[in-house]
């Protein structure tokens, strides 16, 4: 198994304790293509922090690749992040003051690769991805759906473990939201990158595999969605 | 490397204006550290220039007035050195730290050449003396050997009073080789010396045995100056001035620890206390520069705060894809670093352009205090031994200026960041 969670339980202590995840189990192999569903406040969020080695957890046992995730000095979480994860976010979070190629070299310049390998392997990240001519172009010169696969071309130049996407549609149109589904789902096909999605909408958890359903802290259904028929609004789209 | 100064690049790109203001607080500061030392420097300088503060080991030594009863004598006595005093000193006893002895007489005199005249004070020197003294002979020769032997009736003029007796300042080179009248005697004039505003200004120096012959005939001199080495230290040389003023004391039948019956002023000593007031002067100074300093760091600390502030979302981000918190601590101490350097380089010129001015302009002006020429700034410039301190200095304040702001960046949690805006 690449991820393995066993009765991971999150707690936040703000004024009133707040017990956000109450033993969560989840395994998700290599390859796969997941989405997790909830609604808000559900505690999907948190789940993908703990995932994606941003938060830590209380108690539990979280595993990537067999290696356990716990009490993580910052240095080696980051190398972590940086090493096994990729991720996408739903408000892009490009670096506003860098250019399209700029952002997605910056992973690599933090494993120390030259100027040049990285300025040439962003530049081929961009171009698989259809933006060679917008790489000097900078985050507010591009359209949402553009800035969504330069992040993608980011989360993935570090050739990372997992993709984790965080509500990757939240912010785009249904068309835009169809193409970044259809991209994250090639990924997978083609390139064999484990893929997960955090989302509410069931129109984006019908393009993945297999849908883990979160509520009030606790995994609900698991469905297998091979067929992408989950949605009841139909196969096809995304509803917006 | 490179990829750091492009960050740094970009960073205060964005933020020109308040990265000149802050940079204008810092460039003051060690611009005022740089004036204040250039200008002390300068006073020190004119303090050192007008004392004729000389490193030579000498010691003078002239008669003063007892405040202890001894030997039957009452205080309030009368002291002259005379010329056993020379011998006690060139004796046994104190060889081992005694080099060259020389004694002087001197009176009161009118010189005249011409229609031109000054009263002024002869001084019967050995010729010693000028190295003792590190007089320097501007035109022809000082007293020598020969003068002393033959008894000659030469003269040596300071600078000051050669040109009272010449028309024009020019004609002073031409002034060897002629006759002045020492008030009826006819003196040759041998050579011109430099002088030093305060010891020697007015004093024509003759051979010793000339002045003693004609005006003062006897034993007593009127003072005794003599070089010595192996004297290290201030407490080596306390040591042995009690020990020699006792012995002096003695020969005129004084109390031996009465310190005014003679007057013993060690020049090595001199130099070392005036050593010590030239440190504290410029610890001071430098302690005034730094506080002024101070408040620009506290304003580029400052405005390092808000950057991490501002920019805590995009730490989240770079944290997230693999930012490790040295990483941004670097990143910010660098920047710090690089903002205190560049204005306080500008600082640090402005000041060296602002010490030459004051050296072309009040460093080549004297003024008259009680008679003598004074200069209030001479060479009011740092060297570049403080350009190379105030470098370091610039580094370490930006570093302390940076440090907190940096840690504030390393320590940002990057969820918490990341949610930011």
């Amino acid at each position: 198994m690449l991820i393995e969670v066993k009765g991971v339980n999150k707690t936040y202590n703000n004024g009133q304790p707040l017990h956000v995840l109450k033993g969560i189990d989840l395994s998700v192999d290599k390859g796969e293509f997941v989405s997790i569903m909830g609604a808000s406040g559900s505690g999907k969020s948190t789940l993908l922090n703990i995932l994606g080695i941003l938060d830590n957890y209380d108690s539990g046992e979280y595993r990537i690749d067999g290696q356990l995730i716990w009490n993580l000095s910052e240095k080696k979480a980051a190398e972590y992040r940086n090493k096994l994860i990729g991720f996408v976010f739903q408000s892009f979070n490009l670096i506003s003051f860098k250019t399209a190629v700029e952002n997605v070299e910056l992973p690599l310049f933090y494993q120390g690769v030259s100027r040049r390998r990285r300025r040439e392997m962003a530049m081929a990240f961009l171009d698989r991805l259809g933006l060679a001519n917008w790489a000097s172009h900078y985050p507010n010169e591009m359209s949402g759906g553009q800035k969504q696969r330069v992040a993608i071309a980011r989360a993935l130049i570090t050739n990372p473990k997992i993709i984790l996407a965080d509500e990757p549609t939240g912010a785009l149109d249904s068309k835009t939201s169809e193409e970044v589904m259809q991209l994250l789902a090639d990924l997978n096909r083609k390139d064999g990158v484990t893929v997960i999605v955090v989302t509410h909408e069931s129109g984006v958890a019908n393009c993945t595999d297999r849908i883990i359903h979160i509520k009030d802290g606790l995994i609900g259904r698991i469905e297998d969605n091979h067929e992408h028929r989950a949605s009841r609004f139909g196969a096809d789209t995304i509803m917006k | 490397m490179r990829d750091l100064f492009v960050e740094i690049y970009e960073s205060i790109r964005r933020n020109k204006l308040r990265t000149c203001l802050t940079g204008f607080a810092v460039a003051w500061g060690i611009f005022m550290l740089i004036v204040l030392l250039g200008a002390g420097n300068g006073v020190l300088n004119a303090f050192t220039v007008g004392s004729s503060t000389l490193s030579t080991n000498t010691m003078s030594v002239s008669g003063g007035v007892t405040t202890k009863p001894y030997a039957g004598f009452q205080q309030g006595r009368m002291i002259t050195l005379d010329e056993s005093d020379i011998d006690l000193t060139a004796g046994d006893y104190f060889s081992s730290y005694v080099d060259d002895v020389t004694a002087t007489v001197s009176t009161s005199v009118t010189v005249n050449r011409g229609d031109k005249y000054s009263s002024c004070t002869i001084q019967g020197v050995f010729p010693e003396r000028a190295e003792m003294e590190k007089i320097q002979v501007l035109h022809g020769r000082f007293i020598n050997p020969n003068d002393m032997a033959e008894v000659r009736k030469v003269a040596v003029l300071p600078e000051t009073l050669a040109e009272r007796l010449v028309d024009d300042p020019a004609d002073i080179p031409a002034l060897v080789g002629t006759y002045i009248k020492v008030e009826d005697l006819v003196f040759k004039v041998v050579g011109v010396t430099d002088a030093d505003m305060m010891t020697n200004s007015n004093s024509v120096y003759a051979p010793f045995p000339t002045v003693r012959g004609i005006w003062l005939p006897g034993e007593d001199i009127s003072n005794l100056t003599f070089s010595f080495h192996g004297l290290e230290t201030e407490e080596d040389n306390e040591e042995f001035e009690a020990g020699y003023q006792a012995a002096i004391n003695l020969n005129h039948q004084a109390a031996p620890d009465d310190e005014s019956a003679v007057w013993i002023s060690n020049r090595v000593t001199q130099n070392m206390q005036m050593e010590k007031g030239r440190n504290i002067l410029t610890t001071a100074l430098w302690i005034v520069g730094l506080f002024t300093l101070l408040s620009g760091v506290v304003g580029v600390s400052n405005i390092m705060l808000i950057t991490v502030k501002e920019r805590t979302h995009e730490f989240g981000i770079r944290k997230a894809i693999g930012a490790s918190p040295w990483s941004l601590t670097k990143l910010i101490i660098a920047e710090s670093v690089s903002i205190t350097a560049f204005f306080g380089y500008i600082g640090m010129v402005l000041g060296m352009f602002t010490c030459e001015l004051l050296d072309k302009t009040l460093g080549q002006t004297s003024s008259t205090v009680l008679g003598t020429q004074v200069s209030i700034f001479v060479n009011p410039t740092v060297g570049l031994d403080v350009a190379l301190e105030a470098t370091l200095l610039l580094i370490i304040a930006g570093t302390i200026a940076g440090l907190f702001p940096a840690r504030r960046a390393a320590k940002v949690r990057p969820i918490e960041a990341l949610r930011a805006e």
